[in-house]
């Protein structure tokens, strides 16, 4: 490990010195308070260095710098995601602080575990070798799994369970994915790989050979699991209801972020030269998700599990822009594929976070989760209903909302890479969304509240949601302030 | 010169107004409205000069380009958001923002003690940004966002007195009317939208409206690939649905006498200085489109000068002092739509810059009557010139221009549309050139009897002998009472500024021969080359003026005889007339089609029958039967997760099974 390694994980090194800290001061101090503060301010550290490191990149005459043995490669689209990770990190700390307040004890545990968590998803963006993937991968998801039984009851226990041995299922299939990949190619690095793939082996077969097909399809296994699409996304109700809401916020943006930056680096880096196969793959997985996800979303009573099966419809829809592979060559502009999946994540972080948000304080308030217990909340705390009911617009994609553009980049993406079908079932569900999405809005606002009582919210949290909530609107009204950076963080991807 | 940033500050200080009264004058302030007015009075102050300033930068350096901003790009279509400011807009600017800030200091004095007066200028405020943004718009759906905020700013202010049934129910009329129009407008947008192809071609965006002029001469030499033949007169004709609904243009004229029930100076700067005007401005913003379609051209004269006659007898037998302003801004727009139709687009714009000042001066005049007798209605006024000298001396003016009497302003540009339709000699021109001059007599008709009724004979009592008389008249315009005194010095000041642009606003920037240091036909040389049209700059035709002015001294006179000295008209004349007098009086029964027939019986009746069959019977019936079939669908879904992991783990391994399968056989 020379200087230049650790130059290069200075982010994340420091990532972790910040979660040590958090933990270590839980030990020793009295106002517990302090924690969540030292965390969000700590943050201001890896963001910095994150900026050193960009302008650094941009000054690359090939706009990456690579090292720890070639297994490490810091370019604008790593440091894409290693900002909107931190961002959404920041976030979620700030909004958790009175949740956290509440838990017995392992305060700074929580803390500490989400920043070791956004530690893992950094890394994730930025390795471009199986192995370190596989380990970054088990970085991110142990916490989580960790922090989805933090509130001890048999509830989250059990979420926290079925996620550890699912998860543990998923990484098995991904290793073993891996290893056939290796086994052909005799290299774990993926510029490698794609050496060896240059072309198809046997182009009558799909992806060439027996063990690309299998080993690829494995990988997409692994990786599903993480970014929640059918059929890999049973856990996912579940572990929403059970686990903390903070934790799930966090679960539902920023690990499907880094899912889909892995699945972006592997599938344009290594295989590029079987796109046709795997971009129908993902066409097919991303039409089921879509579908599948709203159509069961339908029936939910419970908020939660209502946005878990919402999630993995928009995983469906975020796929459209891994599906969308012709467009990227002919432009470079900001409906090619990946740069439109990028701006997606961003768009979504925001809402996401910003209805979960909402749902936090009010469920606080109400002690439940049940939809139909947010009666009246139009009356009862009318900025976090407008606020609830801004993301779940965005949700359905209605504009000036930053969804809502998302929507138009990857639809037209589709439709640029001749999949117009999949543009058509994209609109049809989106329609579909709106029937459940709309449900909240409508207890919320026409029906009588059951008490009179408002919804306390502490200053730091309302911080929280007002920022998300304004870029909810922001990426809808501007999204130019979005998409000058997917554009130039997707660049990287294209040949 | 002026920076693109002092610009953007035009448009934005309104903006920065309104969110000032909004978010701190309406929650804080609220026990002191009239700091309310002062910001957005000192926000237009600073607009005026810049905007002055971008007059001057215009004169000197020609039109100003400015980089366009990318809003948005979707595929090949990007969407930008920019500035153009040439002759035309740097004109509409100092108007604008002129007018408006005359009209806010008015409303002081107007809305006091109105318990709504800070939402009254929060209003305003919007509306003058909004107006100031369509007039600097360098793209089409720029334009548009900004177009239908002018329209939103409209609704607002009609329906100000929200709680009066006839001014929510006005309101929502104009809203939809103009929507009609404006429907129009988006129909020609998406039309030239879907023909980007031949544009990107050209290396041109199909949004830009600078690239729309350019493109014009590439479809008219053919080198075009696509808006040939009749193309661009379906683009010119959207254009000008959506401008004759702004513009209430017949047939969408209906909703512009009905908007008079929003307050006085609404009506003097929505409904008769600027957003009517914004109509004539859009054609004349997309003038080269319609140069290059005769069709589109013979419609905008037809209908405009048709308009212009139609309007004018509608005012001729009109009691309510605003709806006579009200008819007789419909005729004057269809003056300046006539006028571009027929190709004088200099005197059109210059008719548009002169009816701003006097049009604005007569509408401030008919609400400080009304602030003095509390009614609307001329029968229950007069002899009102002794108690109200300034009001009079400038709703006289105003009422000398409008007909056009040497040397005021209205004169110079009536007869030079007059002109160019005498000189032109094709049909049109002449079909055009006599509507004109008929409205030239009406007008004259009209507006001294409005003078007189008003001004002169003996005072009858005010809004008190109107509700004796009819006692289910409006409530509450402020000072509903009668109140026998000159208005305030906030409102008289405003009308004696306006007053002056309308004596000297015609000869002074469009002089007949060199003034001082500005130069022949200065004005009309200013504006025309901004497009490089084919208008040309005709001099003074004395002849005509001369018979211009005899026909609007014969009806003034004849207004005299009637209204002033009492002769009553012989019984034959009368009964003769009385018909056509009944027909006016009832809006040509277009209310009562558009009401009763077209919206009642058409829509409501048959359409909305026949619609709520197929809703109750096919689509409900398939929504119904879809939403069954989702909802069980989700729920049979649902029921596969049981909440056992050994089932979600097969779950996955299923799911990779039938994926390799699949590769497998049809791989």
């Amino acid at each position: 490990m020379t200087g230049h390694d650790v130059y290069l994980l200075s982010p994340e090194i420091s990532l972790v010195g910040l979660a040590l800290l958090v933990m270590a001061l839980d030990l020793f101090v009295e106002r517990k308070g302090i924690l969540p503060l030292v965390a969000v301010v700590g943050l201001a550290l890896p963001v910095a260095l994150s900026i050193v490191l960009w302008n650094d990149v941009h000054s690359e005459v090939d706009g990456e710098l690579v090292g720890v043995f070639g297994a490490l490669t810091v370019d604008k689209f790593a440091l894409f995601f290693k900002f909107l990770v931190l961002g959404i990190s920041a976030l979620v700390l700030t909004a958790s602080v009175d949740y956290a307040r509440r838990l017995p004890r392992l305060q700074g545990e929580f803390l500490g575990l989400i920043l070791l968590s956004a530690t893992g998803m950094m890394l994730l963006a930025a390795t471009t070798e199986l192995i370190t993937i596989y380990v970054s991968l088990e970085l991110t998801a142990l916490p989580l799994i960790a922090l989805s039984t933090f509130l001890m009851t048999p509830r989250s226990s059990e979420a926290g369970l079925k996620f550890l041995v699912l998860s543990g299922i998923s990484s098995a299939l991904l290793l073993y994915g891996i290893v056939l990949v290796y086994g052909l190619a005799g290299s774990t690095y993926l510029v490698d790989i794609a050496e060896v793939v240059k072309e198809p082996l046997d182009p009558d077969l799909a992806f060439g050979s027996y063990a690309l097909l299998v080993g690829i399809i494995l990988i997409v296994a692994g990786f599903g699991f993480k970014i929640s699409s059918v059929p890999f996304h049973m856990w996912v109700p579940d572990v929403y209801e059970g686990a903390p809401t903070p934790v799930v916020a966090f679960l539902s943006v920023a690990s499907k972020a880094a899912g889909f930056a892995i699945l972006l680096r592997v599938f344009y880096v290594a295989f590029p030269a079987l796109e046709v196969d795997w971009a129908l793959l993902f066409a097919v997985l991303a039409a089921i998700s879509m579908t599948l996800g709203n159509l069961v979303a339908m029936v939910q009573s419970n908020i939660k599990r209502l946005l878990g099966y919402s999630t993995i419809a928009h995983a469906g829809y975020m796929m459209v822009g891994l599906a969308a592979v012709a467009s990227r060559i002919e432009n470079g502009g900001d409906a090619a594929g990946p740069s439109s999946l990028l701006f997606y994540l961003g768009a979504y972080a925001a809402t996401n976070l910003t209805a979960f948000f909402a749902i936090i304080a009010i469920s606080n308030k109400i002690g439940s989760h049940k939809i139909d217990d947010f009666a009246g909340m139009g009356r009862r705390a009318p900025v976090l209903a407008g606020v609830l009911g801004l993301a779940l617009i965005s949700l359905i994609g209605i504009p000036p909302t930053g969804l809502f553009i998302g929507k138009i980049f990857l639809f037209t993406a589709a439709v640029q890479s001749d999949l117009v079908w999949l543009a058509l079932v994209g609109v049809v569900n989106s329609v579909l969304s709106a029937y459940y999405y709309l449900r909240v809005v409508r207890v919320m606002y026409m029906t009588e509240p059951t008490s009179e009582e408002k919804v306390p919210s502490s200053v730091p949290f309302r911080l929280a949601l007002a920022v998300s909530a304004l870029a909810v609107l922001v990426i809808g009204v501007a999204p130019r302030l979005l998409t000058w950076v997917t554009d130039v963080a997707a660049l990287p991807l294209m040949p | 010169m002026i920076s693109e940033a002092g610009i953007w500050t035009i448009f934005f200080l309104p903006i920065a107004a309104l969110v000032i009264i909004f978010l701190v004058f309406r929650p804080f302030f609220y026990r002191r409205p009239d700091l309310a007015s002062l910001v957005l009075i000192s926000a237009l102050t600073a607009a005026l000069v810049l905007s002055v300033w971008t007059l001057k930068s215009v004169i000197q350096e020609g039109p100003l380009t400015f980089e366009s901003h990318s809003w948005v790009t979707i595929g090949d279509m990007e969407v930008s958001i920019g500035l153009m400011v040439d002759s035309l807009t740097a004109i509409m600017l100092v108007v604008v923002t002129g007018v408006s800030l005359m009209i806010q200091i008015y409303s002081q004095g107007y809305m006091k003690g109105d318990p709504s007066y800070i939402r009254y200028f929060a209003f305003m405020s919007l509306f003058s940004a909004a107006m100031i943004g369509l007039v600097i718009s360098s793209n089409i759906i720029q334009l548009y966002v900004m177009w239908e905020l002018v329209g939103l700013g409209s609704y607002l202010l009609i329906g100000f007195w929200h709680h009066r049934p006839a001014a929510a129910a006005a309101a929502k009329k104009a809203f939809l009317v103009t929507r009609i129009g404006d429907f129009g407008f988006l129909l020609a947008i998406l039309y030239l939208f879907f023909n980007r192809a031949a544009f990107l071609d050209q290396g041109l965006n199909p949004l830009n409206i600078a690239d729309i002029h350019a493109a014009v001469p590439l479809i008219e030499a053919g080198t075009f690939a696509a808006l040939g033949g009749l193309g661009l007169t379906w683009v010119a004709v959207g254009i000008f649905a959506g401008a004759a609904g702004k513009s209430a243009q017949f047939p969408l004229h209906v909703w512009l006498p009905d908007a008079m029930e929003g307050p006085t100076p609404v009506s003097a700067l929505i409904h008769a200085a600027t957003m009517v005007a914004a109509g004539v401005f859009l054609v004349a913003r997309f003038f080269p489109v319609f140069e290059a379609s005769n069709q589109a051209m013979s419609a905008l004269a037809i209908v405009g000068a048709f308009t212009a006659i139609f309007a004018a007898t509608m005012g001729l037998v009109t009691n309510d002092i605003k709806r006579v302003l009200a008819y007789s801004t419909i005729s004057q727009l269809g003056y300046m739509m006539a006028a571009l139709g027929i190709g004088a687009y200099g005197a059109a714009i210059f008719h548009l810059f002169n009816h701003a000042f006097f049009k604005a001066l007569l509408f401030l005049g008919a609400g400080s009557v009304n602030h003095a007798t509390g009614t609307f209605d001329m029968r229950y006024m007069g002899g009102l010139r002794r108690v109200m000298p300034w009001t009079y001396a400038g709703m006289l003016i105003g009422g000398l221009s409008l007909v056009g009497i040497f040397p005021l302003a209205g004169f110079w540009s009536k007869d030079e549309i007059l002109g160019h339709a005498w000189n032109g000699g094709s049909v049109v021109d002449a079909v055009v050139f006599s509507l004109l001059i008929i409205s030239v007599a009406a007008t004259a008709f009209y507006t001294f009897r409005m003078i007189y009724m008003t001004f002169h004979g003996e005072f009858k009592g005010g809004v008190e002998a109107e509700r004796s008389q009819q006692p289910v008249a409006s409530p509450d315009e402020p000072g509903r009472k009668v109140h026998l005194a000159e208005s305030p010095v906030v409102m008289v000041l405003p009308m004696m500024v306006l007053a002056a642009g309308a004596v000297v606003s015609g000869y002074l920037v469009n002089p007949q021969r060199g003034l001082f240091e500005i130069p022949v036909h200065w004005f009309s040389s200013f504006v025309i080359p901004a497009l490089a049209a084919e208008a040309e700059i005709l001099p003074l035709n004395r002849g005509l003026a001369a018979v211009t002015m005899i026909v609007a001294v014969a009806f003034i006179g004849l207004a005299t005889a009637v209204y002033l000295r009492g002769r009553r008209v012989p019984k034959g004349v009368e009964e003769a007339l009385s018909p056509a007098r009944q027909l006016a009086s009832e809006k040509y029964y277009m209310d009562d089609l558009y009401e009763r027939r077209i919206v009642a019986r058409g829509f409501y009746r048959y359409l909305g029958g026949f619609l709520e069959w197929f809703d109750q019977q096919v689509v409900d019936g398939v929504v119904d039967a879809l939403g069954w079939l989702s909802r069980n669908v989700g729920w049979a879904l649902g029921r596969l997760q049981t909440g056992q992991t050994q089932s979600y783990a097969m779950g996955i391994s299923l799911g990779i099974l039938v994926i390799l399968v699949v590769y497998l056989v049809w791989g």
